[in-house]
């Protein structure tokens, strides 16, 4: 199963390094890990999605990561309620005679367009996960040429901010 | 102030009067700020000899050991200690010099990542980018290093920032956000133990290198008074609860006693304390204590069920919990459980055939256990002269027993010895070692002989690398593979020629008088004894078997 863990670390070099290697070292496997820059100027945020094969194993995963000195806070947002996004970019084939499909198709899923070639168009998509995948399948039809996500993150909808929630 | 010297003044904050290393062009800064600094620094012969010597020293101390070295090939020729002292949390500061800011990245001379390359292994580590930095991360690395659960923690200095001139001032307090060791656990947790020994019929006790780390054995002693619980021990464990006393059993796992396999076995109630459930202790994890409710009392969470599921876990220092258990503990109805494991321990010990023509290399650990009536410090390298010793050295003092059990180093001993008796300047300080494992650091006893360290060193010479043999004798088919030297080495001699005494034993009569001559001898001495090469360690649980399928015993 997926989880998607919200982790708070001290803005360091090397930091991003530390947490993906200590993840692999231990034979679990990482989906997709984004970090970026929060409100505080010091500390970074990353979104770690991990798919795991029992509670043990994510158990260990926090528990490892926790030990990690430039770990502040690790949230699993799986378990709250959270907004999950992923930024994607797909450039396809957009002869004339098929624009106005792949321009109805945009629309459906509220995608953008945000450039366009006499050969080819670039879609840009912010969702969840599933409705991009979504977009890619219907896009395949018309041969996609490159696709670029950026890897989940996630948000918890509640008032406290994840650096002043009680989990770990 | 220099930045070297702001180094050297945190140092001496944090109690420092020792430290172990070997300098280079990087590291002048730092050595030169050492130089009339009032701390002492031995210099080893090879920094790997240096770091294990700094390891040894904080092993038998509980203090933290402090180890110096210049960039690049001095920074990785450390790697094998650190990652020795990870593996047995062993608390230590390695201070590495780095290439010059301005030349990091570029592969300059005597370049080499020391922090990327240590990430994996060390508890924590710095790279120093400014001056005003430097005195905070000292601070910072002492203070990561001895609490919670010890660890390795490295900084890596830049030779330009160890130049600079500044005001330094120590910090008085610490501030990282993600560090939070906890001393006191849920005491509700304890309640809930002291409940299931009330009930259990055949509860064990399985004590492991966090009771010596903690400094806990006292209250671990009482805990066991009141109780009666029986007591197996890991390899880190060992002389944390003595070898003589009658609830003792042994050491538990590939090469532990039966009587403390077959407990663990059948017992109902299994109590981890500080200890991590090692694979070679566990055997195959799905058999491990199949009957028993499992307790892990341990002061780091990712421990608890990391390789065995736990029932109650009970985080904390165990300085905290222990006197709390013993406090609530009531003893159970056990005593036809008592009665049972002590007739397996009377059936059942360890054992071996003596024979007068050669020399048993169980008999040698023995004869020092006799002699140092189990309480000198005793140092071990890695291989089979490790597990004997485990074995038949009857520990009877905590922090006395010294091995790398984690990561089973090779080579750890010699330089270990150094250190554990500097730190232990009074007291009787035994390494032993294989003829493989003497040659990984030999060059060391050059350092016991400049500061004329009266440790004794004893070569269980089997003529080959004999932890590898046995396991081809019984898994490959007696191919000896790469086993065994091509030449042989006079080993007395090479101790001579660095200027230690060398004793060479080859009859069984020469043993005794050569030990006590190795006793009463105050200089490094060393003895190279010729043993029986055809020797097992048993009984030998083969690897992920359940560990009361034994061979041997
Ligand atoms: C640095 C290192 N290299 C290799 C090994 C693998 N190894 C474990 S025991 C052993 C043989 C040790 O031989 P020796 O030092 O003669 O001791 P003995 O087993 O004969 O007592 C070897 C090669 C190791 N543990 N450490």
């Amino acid at each position: 199963m997926k989880h998607t863990l919200a982790v708070l670390v001290e803005n360091r070099p090397g930091v991003l390094t530390h947490i993906s290697g200590l993840i692999s070292r231990r034979a679990f496997n990482i989906e997709s890990i984004t970090a970026g820059s929060t409100e505080e100027s010091d500390m970074t945020r990353i979104t770690l999605v991990v798919d795991v094969g029992n509670d043990d194993e994510l158990e260990q995963i926090v528990n490892q990561l926790g030990k990690l000195v430039d770990v502040i806070k690790i949230i699993n947002l799986t378990k709250v309620d959270s907004i999950n996004r992923d930024l994607a970019m797909i450039k396809v084939w957009a002869l004339p005679e098929h624009r106005s499909d792949i321009v109805d198709i945009v629309d459906i899923f509220r995608a953008k367009i945000v450039d366009v070639h006499p050969e080819t168009m670039v879609i840009e998509l912010t969702g969840e996960e599933d409705k991009i995948d979504a977009l890619c399948e219907v896009l395949k039809g018309h041969g996609i040429i490159e696709i670029v996500r950026t890897g989940k993150i996630a948000l918890s909808r509640s008032a406290i901010a994840a650096k002043d929630s009680k989990e770990s | 102030m220099t930045g070297a010297q702001a180094v050297v003044a945190g140092l001496k904050a944090e109690g420092v009067e020792l430290v172990f290393g070997y300098p280079g062009g990087a590291a002048l800064n730092l050595y030169d700020a050492l130089y009339d600094s009032g701390i002492t620094h031995i210099l080893a012969r090879h920094e790997q000899g240096a770091a294990h010597a700094a390891d040894g020293y904080a092993r038998s101390t509980g203090k933290v050991g402090v180890c110096l070295a210049t960039s690049g090939p001095g920074a990785t020729n450390l790697v094998t200690g650190i990652a020795t002292a990870n593996m047995d949390s062993v608390p230590m500061v390695f201070i590495t010099s780095q290439v010059g800011t301005s030349l990091i990245g570029k592969d300059s001379f005597q370049e080499a990542d020391i922090t990327g390359i240590t990430t994996p292994i060390t508890k924590h580590n710095f790279l120093v980018k400014r001056p005003q930095d430097l005195m905070k991360t000292v601070k910072e690395a002492f203070y990561i290093a001895r609490t919670g659960r010890p660890g390795p923690v490295l900084i890596d200095i830049p030779k330009d920032i160890t130049g600079m001139e500044g005001d330094f001032t120590y910090p008085e307090s610490i501030n990282l956000r993600g560090y939070h060791p906890l001393f006191e656990g849920d005491p509700s947790k304890i309640e809930e133990l002291a409940a299931a020994i009330k009930k259990a019929k055949k509860p064990m006790v399985f004590v492991g290198g966090g009771l010596r780390i903690a400094g806990a054995w006292s209250e671990f002693a009482s805990f066991i008074e009141k109780t009666g619980i029986p007591v197996v021990s890991s390899l880190m464990g060992l002389g944390c609860f003595p070898a003589d006393h009658e609830l003792y059993l042994g050491m538990l796992g590939m090469h532990g006693t039966y009587t403390a396999n077959q407990s663990v076995t059948q017992c109902d109630l299994l109590i981890g304390i500080g200890v991590r459930f090692d694979d070679r202790v566990t055997g195959l994890v799905s058999k491990f204590a199949p009957e028993a409710l499992i307790v892990h009392m341990d002061i780091d969470p990712a421990e608890i069920n990391k390789n065995v599921r736990t029932d109650i876990k009970i985080l904390g220092d165990l300085k905290w919990s222990l006197p709390l258990l013993s406090q609530m503990a009531e003893p159970g109805d056990i005593a036809a459980w008592q009665k049972q494991v002590l007739a397996w321990k009377q059936e059942r010990p360890l054992r071996f055939e003596e024979n007068g023509d050669v020399i048993k290399p169980q008999s040698v650990v023995k004869a020092i256990s006799d002699i140092t009536e189990g309480s000198a410090f005793l140092v071990t390298d890695v291989g089979q002269h490790q597990m004997w010793a485990a074995q038949y050295y009857n520990s009877k003092k905590p922090r006395r027993f010294i091995t790398s059990g984690g990561l089973g180093t090779m080579g750890y001993g010699l330089p270990a010895a150094i250190g554990a008796q500097l730190g232990n300047p009074d007291e009787t300080v035994w390494a032993i070692a294989g003829d493989g494992g003497i040659m990984m650091n030999i060059q060391e006893i050059a350092t016991a002989v400049e500061h004329q360290l009266p440790i004794k060193v004893v070569v269980i010479n089997n003529q080959g690398l004999g932890m590898v043999r046995q396991w081809q004798r019984i898994f490959y088919d007696q191919r000896y593979s790469c086993s065994r030297y091509g030449t042989e080495t006079d080993l007395a001699k090479v101790a001579e020629a660095f200027g230690a005494k060398g004793i060479k034993v080859q009859e069984p009569g020469e043993l005794i008088p050569a030990l006590q001559e190795a006793n009463n001898y105050c200089g490094p001495v060393f003895i190279d004894v010729l043993v029986c090469d055809q020797e097992n360690v048993l009984p030998m649980v083969p690897a992920g078997a359940p560990i009361d399928q034994m061979i041997g015993g």
